[in-house]
């Protein structure tokens, strides 16, 4: 007798988010943030915020309008940090760390969000043509021919060149510091990671027309030859 | 049927509208059926190159707006007389052109010619977009310097993506005519040599066209250079082109003014 089996397929990740905590008394800092939305809107905006209430010694119903007060401001949580499970029931976000003190109570078992995952990756078979730009939001890109000089490849994830590469190319650009940048040779007018860019004009001679990769070493842009 | 060919380079005065007279005229002096057509409208100058600015009664702008029919707006070269011209009107502009009546003067010219010649305007705007966008071959016209081939290599991504035939999902073909070419100053590092252009175009080549002053000269006198002298190096390298784009396999060389003692004392004399 023969079943389709259903398809589980799980794996283990480690995802980035913006730790916000807040501090008491707790009607001034939500002003504070009022302040800061104000002068731009999109602070938080696509960005999947985690509060880390552990200085703080909340009682339930202060702790639920709390996380009340940051939805009415369109500010997504993804999880809690030293919330005492007992507060949290099914109206709040599932990653919840629980208090150092309080190591007795289980913590609820964090689950992927599943804007998150960093899966597919694309593949270009041509050259990429001066005002041409590729927008990958998902993964790597990879490119079969060169970049040229007034195109541009966006990507999430890492970028890979098997060509010249004279373009501009923005790797980790949804905010990924172990993205990198591969190319067969470096003629670029800008490569960035993760917002750390550089210009042509600062890349060293010696980088100049070389098969190189760059990566981000903490805040510092690196490029190296790979010959 | 004809095959419709765009001449397009993106940046302007690299010789597109010389470069569609000399191919119109070497390919219709092989024979061929050849219709030039100038989507330059505002800035039309094919007709001055072909000689026939003092003869046109209509033009691309009637025809497209149904004021005149192709028959009428046709212009016969007086050398060849299987060469044609279809000006483009001076006193509109490229707003005049609309979609649909550029799609019928192209269908209604398929099946008297063999080769339709469309000579783009210089940008990527509405004139060039339609120049391009019923076209079977595009000729890439570039300089050997950077913002020629940059703009170039900008126009090829619109041909890939803008096009009837690229949205049908068909591959456009495209070939690079290489003009104004100085084979001693491109060995001096002066402008780009021809294997950088074509690393960065990564399309085939059609032609090298040397720089020279008979080029000028031919659009001052109102003739494709290949016509004006046939013996010269820029008409000798047309010719090869317009028979590479019948099929022909012709061996690429950039021929040369060929400089004899002779000719230099007889210079220095003149001068």
């Amino acid at each position: 007798m023969s079943t389709a089996r259903p398809s589980f397929k799980f794996r283990g990740g480690s995802f980035h988010a913006l730790v916000v905590r807040p501090e008491s008394p707790i009607e001034a800092w939500l002003a504070d943030v009022d302040v800061l939305l104000a002068r731009s809107p999109g602070f938080f905006a696509g960005k999947s915020v985690v509060i880390d209430v552990s200085g703080l010694s909340l009682a339930k119903q202060a702790f639920l309008g709390l996380l009340d007060e940051l939805s009415k401001r369109d500010i997504r949580i993804l999880g809690v940090e030293g919330a005492n499970p007992a507060d949290v029931d099914g109206r709040v976000p599932s990653l919840v760390r629980g208090q150092a003190e309080r190591p007795d109570t289980a913590a609820v078992p964090a689950v992927q969000s599943p804007q998150a995952a960093l899966v597919s990756s694309l593949l270009i078979d041509a050259p990429v043509r001066s005002g041409q730009a590729i927008v990958h939001p998902e993964g790597d890109v990879t490119i079969v021919g060169s970049v040229s000089s007034g195109a541009e490849i966006i990507a999430a994830g890492s970028i890979h060149v098997y060509g010249t590469l004279r373009g501009r190319v923005l790797a980790g650009a949804y905010g990924n510091q172990r993205a990198r940048i591969f190319c067969r040779r470096l003629d670029a007018e800008l490569i960035a990671i993760d917002g750390h860019y550089i210009v042509a004009d600062e890349v060293e001679p010696h980088l100049r027309k070389a098969p190189i990769q760059a990566w981000l070493e903490g805040d510092e842009l690196k490029i190296m030859t790979m010959n | 049927m004809a095959q419709v060919v765009v001449v397009t380079s993106g940046k302007g005065g690299v010789g597109k509208t010389t470069s569609t007279a000399a191919l119109g005229a070497a390919l219709a002096r092989a024979g061929e059926r050849v219709v030039v057509v100038d989507f330059d409208v505002g800035l039309r100058n094919l007709d001055l190159v072909m000689g026939a600015e003092r003869r046109v009664v209509f033009d691309l702008i009637h025809v497209v707006q149904g004021s005149a029919r192709l028959s009428q707006a046709l212009i016969r070269d007086k050398r060849i007389d299987t060469l044609f011209l279809l000006a483009a009107s001076q006193t509109r502009d490229k707003d005049s052109l609309t979609d649909d009546g550029v799609e019928r003067v192209i269908r209604e010219l398929r099946p008297s010619f063999d080769w339709v010649i469309c000579d783009s305007p210089a940008g990527i705007e509405r004139g060039a977009s339609l120049a391009m966008r019923h076209a079977d071959l595009a000729v890439v016209v570039a300089n050997p310097e950077v913002s020629s081939v940059r703009d170039s290599d900008r126009i090829i991504g619109l041909l890939d993506s803008t096009t009837d035939k690229a949205k049908r999902g068909e591959q456009m073909e495209k070939y690079l005519l290489l003009t104004r070419y100085d084979k001693n100053r491109a060995e001096r590092g002066e402008m780009l040599c021809i294997e950088d252009v074509l690393e960065i175009l990564c399309i085939p080549l059609l032609g090298i066209i040397p720089e020279s002053k008979d080029v000028l000269h031919a659009s001052n006198m109102g003739l494709p250079v290949t016509l004006n002298n046939p013996a010269s190096a820029p008409a000798r390298a047309y010719n090869d082109a317009a028979r590479r784009l019948q099929g022909e396999q012709v061996p690429l060389v950039v021929p040369s003014d060929k400089v004899t003692l002779f000719s230099k004392l007889l210079g220095r004399r003149a001068a």
